[in-house]
């Protein structure tokens, strides 16, 4: 089991160096590139809607609930919801769904294009197929991921205001002064490390469980679960990691 | 050419290939034959590079594939076609771009150029009209000739076929067959086929290898198949009730 882990930690590594090499072709990397952000960025947008605004919903009707009677003032329940999104919910909630859904999507991928010989294929015209099937989806997801992720915190504070605010929980005007006080520029800072962080752990998790798949489609199913298994572990562990890192 | 020199391959405990040795000629059909688990696709994955020999040399021409550095491998990709068993065709891609894909790829030719030399490939396998539709809207033949063409639209000097007729009637089999001579010796490459469809080997079969167990059990060409008296040569040859009977009747 753990010289299995060493195998797959060494594979992993000397893959990376496969993957960095330069293009046969720029224009048909470009073009992959686009196609991956297209599918990532767009396709991604409605989970990630669906997801950021209830989860600022529930962030802001459980602070409500914890602070309701205490002495603290209600406009920090914005503040609170601003920060908690900004720093912890947008990024690792984000990605957290993306693993499953981009994640098991790009090992599904290329185990099929593994088993249906499409690689073996590739290889034999004389295509790096470590680069050209894995580098898009690499770029891919670092510009898109911290774009959703963005997006995910804007629209978790929007749905914290939708949920409070028409049901009278607080005011507007004290919601509004929540979110515009205290702002550290800073956390957005942590906002982006951890979405370009946890956005190349999931796909190149992902790309290395379908890449190297072996059998049939019993072994593709569990190298998709396995995709998105290694990579939420990952992603918790890089969290934790960056949380102790960029707040020392 | 293409020289498999002293070829062993293990995977772990197992010994699938024993020591082959033999010589693909330029221009000939020369076909790989054996029962299943003879050696026959592990032997044919080396050839092109997809495995690496325990021990033992491929050499195309005066290159030794084994020990190429990258840059010599990747030329000497760019002279390599191959058809696959199962096609390997790009479900996601149409016809025309699949078999535009290695000129998308390695060429820096205007788009017309392209889909000029696309249209050729698709004549000379004798398919027109299909290039915008999309593998799973053709049948299992087409599939074949497309798989063919894109093998072809390099200009390659080296083509590999591996079970080329599998899942084809008698008839398509044959046109299949007849394509792949044509095509080896119209370009003079050396083609290698990995079957064993008996009619491929008395249709085409110029330069043969048996594979049995690992080992090369015997070559010849097609017109010496049926005279030799070489064992397993016969027992693979003749392995159909249908073929014993014929025999036995004509005795």
């Amino acid at each position: 089991m753990n010289l299995n882990l060493f195998y797959h930690f060494g594979n992993f590594i000397l893959w990376q160096g496969q993957i960095y090499k330069k293009p046969e072709n720029n224009n048909m990397y470009y073009k992959e590139t686009i196609r991956q952000m297209y599918d990532i960025g767009i396709g991604s947008l409605p989970i990630v809607f669906l997801i950021s605004i209830f989860i600022g919903a529930v962030t802001a009707v459980q602070f409500y609930y914890q602070m309701a009677g205490t002495l603290i003032p209600a406009y920090y329940i914005g503040y609170i919801v601003r920060d908690m999104t900004i720093i912890e919910l947008a990024p690792t909630i984000t990605c957290l769904v993306l693993a499953g859904k981009v994640g098991s999507n790009m090992a599904a991928e290329l185990g099929g294009m593994r088993q249906k010989e499409h690689i073996d294929a590739m290889e034999i015209m004389g295509v790096n197929t470590s680069a050209y099937l894995i580098l898009p989806k690499l770029i891919a997801a670092i510009l898109m991921i911290p774009i959703l992720v963005c997006a995910a915190a804007l629209i978790g504070i929007a749905g914290a205001y939708l949920a409070s605010v028409p049901v009278g929980l607080f005011t507007s005007a004290e919601f509004i002064k929540g979110v515009r006080s205290f702002f550290v520029p800073y956390n957005v800072y942590m906002m982006m490390v951890k979405a370009v962080t946890f956005g190349y752990i999931l796909t190149s998790v992902s790309c290395y469980q379908g890449y190297f798949v072996k059998g049939g489609s019993i072994e593709l199913g569990e190298a998709s679960t396995r995709a998105v298994v290694y990579s939420n572990i990952l992603i918790l562990l890089a969290d934790y990691v960056i949380a102790i890192v960029l707040t020392a | 050419m293409i020289r498999a020199e002293k070829i062993f391959k293990e995977f772990g405990d197992q010994q699938v290939l024993k020591g082959i040795d033999f010589t693909f000629e330029a221009g000939k059909t020369n076909l790989v034959i054996g029962k299943s688990g003879s050696g026959k696709t592990v032997l044919l994955k080396i050839l092109v590079g997809l495995f690496k020999p325990t021990a033992g040399h491929v050499w195309y021409d005066d290159i030794d594939l084994v020990n190429a550095d990258k840059d010599a491998l990747r030329k000497l990709r760019m002279q390599v076609g191959m058809l696959f068993q199962g096609n390997a065709l790009f479900d996601s891609m149409t016809i025309e771009e699949n078999i535009r894909f290695p000129l998308d790829m390695f060429t820096h030719k205007t788009l017309k150029e392209k889909t000029d030399q696309v249209n050729y490939c698709l004549d000379r396998v004798s398919l027109t009209g299909v290039n915008k539709k999309f593998p799973s809207e053709i049948s299992g033949g087409m599939q074949k000739r497309v798989g063919i063409a894109r093998a072809i639209v390099l200009n390659p000097k080296y083509l590999f076929c591996d079970e080329p007729n599998s899942g084809l009637d008698p008839q398509t089999s044959i046109t299949i067959d007849e394509l792949i001579q044509d095509i080896t010796r119209d370009n003079n490459i050396t083609t290698i086929i990995n079957t064993h469809d008996m009619n491929s080997v008395m249709e085409i079969g110029e330069n043969i290898c048996l594979l049995d167990k690992g080992l090369l059990a015997w070559k010849g060409n097609k017109d010496e198949v049926l005279m030799d008296k070489n064992e397993t040569l016969h027992d693979f040859i003749f392995a159909s009730p249908f073929l014993q009977k014929l025999i036995e009747s004509s005795k």
